[in-house]
């Protein structure tokens, strides 16, 4: 039980690790300076639910920190989706991804902050102010560029088209996910997925863009600990010091 | 005669630490003079954020990250109040990008250096915000009020870089050899920079005076340079670091520290762009701007047709 | 194609807490008011300085012309009698 749980924090933990730790490369790139601030704070706000998952995972380990499970970690025992370990192409990229996420974390956390698991359900309710407005921002770009220009469009729909088959795994469950949810802790993926699609197709169909047929996964997934081929340099980036010095204390 | 009179109410009113309002008359070299102090004030904030975003994604911490993602993510607030300052004097932000862009505006030429180790990260904000810290302080005292208001908010917000910075180094001086190593050797390559921040000495300033007859500027560059120095000295002394200084050293009967021949050659390379620097700092700048054309066409043109709906309407 | 432009200048007016009057902080760019609200949230708010917001677009301000204009403000410098300490009150007399 206790290994089920942490492993279920730290899946919570690593999605939003990942795409802060993306957001944070896009830093001084953004089409507007006013743009730069904003989607910082998206990535202050993940960073902050990455870091108070990962302590509660440590906390359930005995002499394991927060620190230790993010930058001393190896690529298979990561759980993050795949989606957010896709690089920042460009603007598109950064959006549509951000938009994929925003959807899932708004449902995903709402459900969550019912969870038995104080702890958790704590995070969530901290988490969920924080995501609704980053869907709030996200949704108005997407409808903003989607209504745009017909370059502005055509970039949303390839990347839209390009980023389809990455949430598939958003609603896959695997035995952690069935354990938890029967236990009241965790959500059941399947559940959410929906309304997932009821609110991406809605807010597509607004901004005049169209949702991809289906397209079937090939991969194994980032919860089971297989990653992309990005994982690796994004981690090698990431851990580059705590593992060139394994003595220090930063 | 009538500008003459003019003048004279306009120096009046500086010297009676009045502020000067956007639509109050200034002379034209007020004007021309602000434009460049605060746009390249401006460029400096957001040109910094790329030597400490180059460890944004190798912070060795959560806790550092997540610090060091708030400052880069003030630094751009910052450069953005001071664009905004510098738009009341009739120049829009696409000017001054553009300027940006063609080399025609300067921006501190200290973001020119690269960030080769995580101890830069500390030496940047407990030197170069450091430095960046007194002069700004003092330029909330500026006389024109839509540049010391940006000023004031500005050091309001800016009380934790310096420190942000310091902590770093307090804590690599107190880590392993290695780390131990690595600030002395930030500290070794940041020392001089940070010192030619203030701009060249007094007598060889060619902008000095009249700025402060202005009160454009509130203290001369040899001031600044000396207060910065005097307070800093002892923190990295305290925390056992040494400065690259053999001519550094306390002189009782002035109060003050005592320091060594700048190099104003490099200085001068530096500021004329000169080296990898500039043009990798520029570049980044540029691409990013270009990149993100398409993204404003669009929101350019949903404004638009947001418009025509509410007319038609 | 339009000219490649930052949008519009909006000025931001943030209110510390409810009940207070609000005050101009600054300024920002945006294309549309939803941006311009949110980038004034994302700017202007970061540090908890309030819970409400004003956006005003910067063409849209009236503003009189300059303190130089002494014709405007000096006539009221002497009106002390819109001011409560003008007023002689008897002492001991309370909340008045």
């Amino acid at each position: 039980m206790n290994q089920s749980l942490y492993e279920y924090c730290l899946r919570l933990g690593d999605t939003p690790l990942i795409l802060s730790q993306r957001i944070g490369e896009y830093c001084s790139k953004a089409p507007h300076l006013e743009e730069d601030l904003a989607i910082t704070n998206v990535g202050l706000d993940l960073l902050g639910q990455a870091e108070n998952f990962l302590t509660y995972a440590a906390s359930l380990k005995e002499e394991l920190t927060a620190d230790e499970l993010a930058f001393k970690r190896k690529e298979k025992d990561f759980r993050s989706f795949h989606l957010v370990e896709v690089p920042n192409i460009d603007f598109a990229y950064v959006l549509v991804r951000q938009f994929f996420i925003d959807v899932y974390h708004n449902l995903f956390y709402t459900s969550l902050c019912n969870s038995k698991d104080e702890t958790i359900a704590g995070i969530s309710k901290k988490s969920i102010k924080e995501v609704r407005y980053h869907l709030q921002r996200s949704q108005d770009w997407i409808i903003r560029l989607g209504q745009g220009t017909e370059e502005s469009n055509h970039r949303l729909q390839v990347t839209i088209n390009e980023l389809w088959m990455y949430i598939d795994e958003l609603f896959y469950d695997n035995e952690i996910d069935n354990e938890m949810t029967k236990e009241g802790i965790g959500v059941s993926n399947r559940e959410i997925k929906n309304n997932w699609f009821n609110i991406v197709t809605d807010t597509l169909n607004d901004a005049g863009l169209s949702s991809p047929e289906n397209i079937p996964y090939t991969l194994q997934y980032g919860k089971d600990g297989f990653h992309t081929e990005y994982m690796g340099y994004l981690l090698a980036e990431m851990q580059h010091l705590p593992l060139l010095y394994p003595d220090a204390k930063w | 005669m009538e500008n003459a009179k003019k003048l004279e109410a306009f120096q009046a009113k500086i010297d009676a630490d009045i502020k000067i309002e956007p639509k109050d008359w200034m002379p034209e070299k007020y004007r021309r003079t602000l434009i460049r102090q605060i746009s390249q004030h401006a460029h400096s904030e957001v040109i910094g954020m790329q030597p400490e975003g180059n460890w944004l994604t190798r912070a060795p911490s959560l806790r550092s990250k997540k610090i060091l993602m708030a400052k880069i993510q003030d630094e751009a607030g910052h450069g953005l109040y001071l664009y905004c300052a510098a738009e009341t004097l009739g120049i829009k932000r696409e000017q001054f990008l553009e300027w940006l862009h063609e080399g025609k505006a300067k921006y501190s030429s200290v973001f020119n250096y690269p960030t080769l180790t995580w101890a830069d990260i500390g030496a940047i904000g407990w030197l170069v915000d450091g430095a960046a810290i007194v002069n700004q302080v003092s330029l909330q005292g500026t006389s024109y009020g839509p540049y010391s208001r940006a000023m004031v908010k500005i050091c309001m917000e800016e009380s934790f870089h310096q420190r942000q910075g310091y902590e770093i180094m307090v804590t690599l001086a107190n880590g392993t050899k290695e780390q131990k190593e690595m600030a002395q050797d930030a500290l070794n390559r940041w020392w001089w920079p940070s010192i030619m921040m203030f701009g060249p000495h007094d007598a060889d300033s060619a902008h000095s005076n009249q700025s402060l007859k202005w009160k454009i500027k509130r203290e001369s560059n040899d001031e600044l340079r000396q207060k910065f120095i005097d307070k800093t000295v002892e923190q990295g002394e305290h925390i056992g670091l040494s400065f690259p200084d053999p001519d550094l050293k306390w002189n009782k009967s002035s109060g003050h520290y005592e320091y060594g021949k700048i190099n104003w050659n490099e200085f001068w390379n530096v500021v004329k762009g000169y080296g990898p620097g500039n043009k990798k700092r520029l570049a980044h700048h540029k691409d990013a701007h270009e990149e993100g054309s398409w993204v404003r066409q669009g929101a350019i043109a949903y404004a638009k047709k947001k418009r025509s709906i509410q007319k038609t309407a | 194609m339009e000219k490649d432009n930052q949008g519009v200048l909006w000025e931001v007016f943030i209110q510390v807490k409810a009940g207070r009057p609000f005050k101009h902080v600054g300024s920002l760019h945006a294309y549309d008011k939803e941006m311009a609200m949110q980038s004034a949230r994302d700017l202007y708010t970061r540090r908890n300085e309030g819970n409400g917001i004003w956006l005003v677009k910067a063409d849209d301000i009236v503003s009189s012309q300059s303190v130089d204009d002494e014709a405007f403000f000096d006539p009221s410098n002497d009106k002390v009698y819109r001011h409560p300490t003008f007023y002689k009150v008897p002492d001991g007399v309370k909340h008045i």
